[in-house]
């Protein structure tokens, strides 16, 4: 396992932009680099992605593989994992962060099995073992109720995915450089049957979910779906996203994919604002990781008022209204 | 068109709890049901099935306790059940569990060809969302994740809509393939008095490990490459603050103010 060397992050490109978890995964992987005394690389896969190199550099990559190829435009898994495959195999990583976005938890599996390694999914903290130089991370489980240490012993790279926003992004240090390697498209990576039709944006403008470092979230409390503009005020003054528990998901008040807990998703904000939520199990499950939790609830008994960081009693109605007029001061 | 829906059983989720001072699970008590995301892949597949006609078959694989999701799984409309059980499976990471599941596929297969095979998005205990991309990569065969609709099921090929942090992406898989389905996809449906009749009777295909010719030295907590090293519970901040106020415009003054002071905003 000797052969196996170096740090690598997969710097995620989609629709043209570079993912902001890409700063977060160099800062990480920074980390254990430097402990291990080797080298930090990141790989960057898709169409015209070559010009974000410079800028992976300045964020603390020594190396950047590329893959620039028109069959990377769009995201199609078979192609991409077994492309990855394909560069883990030439180039043998000894560890392997992918970002734990839909995109990079489908990608990350797929590409595991090809590469015959194992991955732990979705993890919050990673560490090298100063012992054996494994690396262990850490991730929530049942839940956000157990929290579960995951090694990969005897296989090369150790994988993990890592879930957006456990880490601060990596600085920039203006000028930094480093060295680039293409990797050529294998045209026998291209020969999924799967077709990329088109995409469609999600309506309504605003920040997406897994990037906001503020969310403010309602649920059956707000008691109609008007309530939503209302919190969208608040959200928009802090800079922030809306978010939903179940409630209103179902009473089609807002649609799925605002929708946080088990059956929904998982977010790592600064500071998450649940207004009219009860604070069900399978709602924490989704935002438990947050920084800061705040709860406004007319009802003091309700469990989020134990749960958060900080419990206002009161209508959201009230309380709301007052915090964006307090705000303006 | 035969339809494959992957099961699991899986704790109740409100029923979890943890041992502070071990940081393991305790199980005693704590009731098993249906993993909630396979709810809806179940049900997606019933009203495929229901739209274009065929068989709808599912597979699990777990301890002997785990046939009641299988049997449930009738009542709830499948046609046909396999539970895969061996203790050559027990501990095994996602990378052997998927291809325990995959070989389960091919044994399937031989039987009758599987065209289309539904995982839920993750399961509610150890929620990797690793096994439906990995049984796809084991039997070399296209998948999508998060898939909330399906648009069409054509002849040959699947049209799917998959979920992404900023919209819709739309993609045509041809049979075989494996997608993984968020909740959005469908709404189970009760199960009807028939069906649980049905659940009563029903045979579970059992096969063990060399039943579907698995190699021993791919399965299990002894060869499967990760392994779970620590379990604690995690760490619990300070009880909850409660902010004071004569009235709700005092407190959300004083809200800000905290949360200012703090630099949280
Ligand atoms: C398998 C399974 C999966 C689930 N997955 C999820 C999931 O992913 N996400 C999720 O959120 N839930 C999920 N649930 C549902 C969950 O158990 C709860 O039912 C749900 O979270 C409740 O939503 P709520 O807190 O908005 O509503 P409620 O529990 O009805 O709470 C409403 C709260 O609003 C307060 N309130 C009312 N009016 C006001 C007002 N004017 N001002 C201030 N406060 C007010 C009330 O005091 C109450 O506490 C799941 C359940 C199951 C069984
Ligand atoms: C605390 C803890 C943490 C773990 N972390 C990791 C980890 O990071 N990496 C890793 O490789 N393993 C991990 N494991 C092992 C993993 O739990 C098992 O391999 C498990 O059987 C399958 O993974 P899952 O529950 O995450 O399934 P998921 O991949 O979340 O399930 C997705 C879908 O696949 C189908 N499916 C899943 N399991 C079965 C089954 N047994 N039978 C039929 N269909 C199924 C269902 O449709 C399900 O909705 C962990 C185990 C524990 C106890």
């Amino acid at each position: 396992m000797k052969d196996w060397k170096n740090v690598w992050i997969l710097a995620e490109v989609s629709r043209g932009k570079l993912s902001p978890t890409a700063y977060e995964l160099l800062n990480a992987g920074r980390a254990l680099a430097d402990a291990l005394g080797e080298k930090l690389c990141a790989v960057l896969l898709g169409k015209n992605v070559k010009k974000f190199a410079a800028d992976l550099f300045e964020h603390g990559a020594d190396v950047v593989y590329v893959c620039d190829a028109p069959q990377l435009e769009n995201y199609i898994d078979d192609v991409y994992a077994k492309t990855l495959a394909g560069m883990i195999k030439q180039y043998k990583p000894n560890k392997f962060l992918l970002p734990a976005t839909n995109m990079g938890r489908s990608l990350s599996a797929k590409t595991a099995i090809f590469a015959g390694t194992g991955l732990t999914a979705d993890a919050t903290e990673v560490l090298i073992n100063k012992e054996d130089g494994q690396l262990h991370a850490t991730r929530p489980t049942f839940g956000g109720n157990l929290m579960a240490t995951i090694t990969c012993a005897h296989t090369r790279p150790e994988m993990c995915s890592l879930r957006p926003m456990s880490y601060a992004k990596a600085e920039r240090t203006l000028g930094r450089s480093g060295e680039v390697v293409e990797f050529a498209f294998n045209e026998q990576d291209f020969t999924s049957l799967a077709k990329f039709l088109k995409f469609i944006k999600s309506e309504g403008e605003g920040l997406d979910l897994s990037e906001a470092e503020v969310i403010v979230a309602g649920g059956r409390g707000l008691g109609k779906p008007e309530g939503f503009a209302l919190l969208e005020k608040l959200a928009k003054r802090l800079g922030g996203a809306v978010a939903a528990s179940r409630a209103p998901v179902d009473s089609g008040w807002v649609e799925y994919r605002r929708q946080i807990g088990l059956t929904g998703r998982t977010v790592k904000p600064k500071l998450y604002i649940a207004c009219g939520i009860s604070g069900q199990i399978q709602h924490m499950a989704g935002c438990s990781g947050a920084d800061v939790i705040v709860a406004i609830n007319k009802d003091p008994q309700a469990p989020i008022m134990k749960l958060a960081h900080y419990a206002v009693q009161g209508d959201l109605y009230e309380v709301v209204p007052a915090m964006l007029e307090a705000l303006e001061k | 068109m035969h339809i494959l829906a992957c099961v699991k059983q899986t704790p109740k989720s409100d029923n979890v709890k943890i041992d502070p001072a071990t940081g393991c699970l305790i199980r005693s008590g704590a009731e098993s049901a249906m993993n909630p995301f396979d709810e809806y892949a179940l049900e997606e597949a019933v009203t495929l099935k229901e739209q274009v006609g065929g068989t709808v078959s599912v597979i699990t694989m777990g301890p002997p306790a785990a046939e009641n999701v299988l049997r449930d799984s009738i009542a709830r409309g499948a046609d046909k059940v396999y539970q895969l059980g061996d203790m050559a499976f027990a501990g095994s990471d996602t990378w052997s569990t998927s291809y325990a599941l995959s070989k389960g596929v091919e044994k399937i297969n031989a039987g009758q060809k599987v065209d289309l095979i539904i995982c839920g998005k993750q399961t509610n205990d150890s929620d990797t969302g690793h096994i439906g991309p990995q049984i796809s990569a084991w039997l070399g065969i296209p998948n999508a994740a998060f898939v909330r609709r399906v648009v069409e099921v054509g002849e040959n090929s699947i049209t799917v809509e998959r979920l992404t942090e900023d919209g819709t992406e739309v993609l045509q898989l041809p049979y075989p393939c494996v997608i993984s389905v968020v909740k959005e996809i469908s709404n189970p449906r009760v199960r009807s008095v028939k069906g649980r009749m049905a659940a009563k009777r029903a045979e579970v295909v059992k096969w063990t490990a060399d039943d579907i010719g698995a190699d021993k030295t791919k399965l299990g907590v002894k060869n499967c490459p990760t392994r779970v090293v620590k379990s604690f519970a995690p760490k619990r901040d300070s009880n909850a603050v409660e902010v004071e106020g004569a009235n709700g415009k005092e407190k959300a003054a004083k809200l800000v103010e905290l949360l200012k002071e703090n630099k949280y905003i």
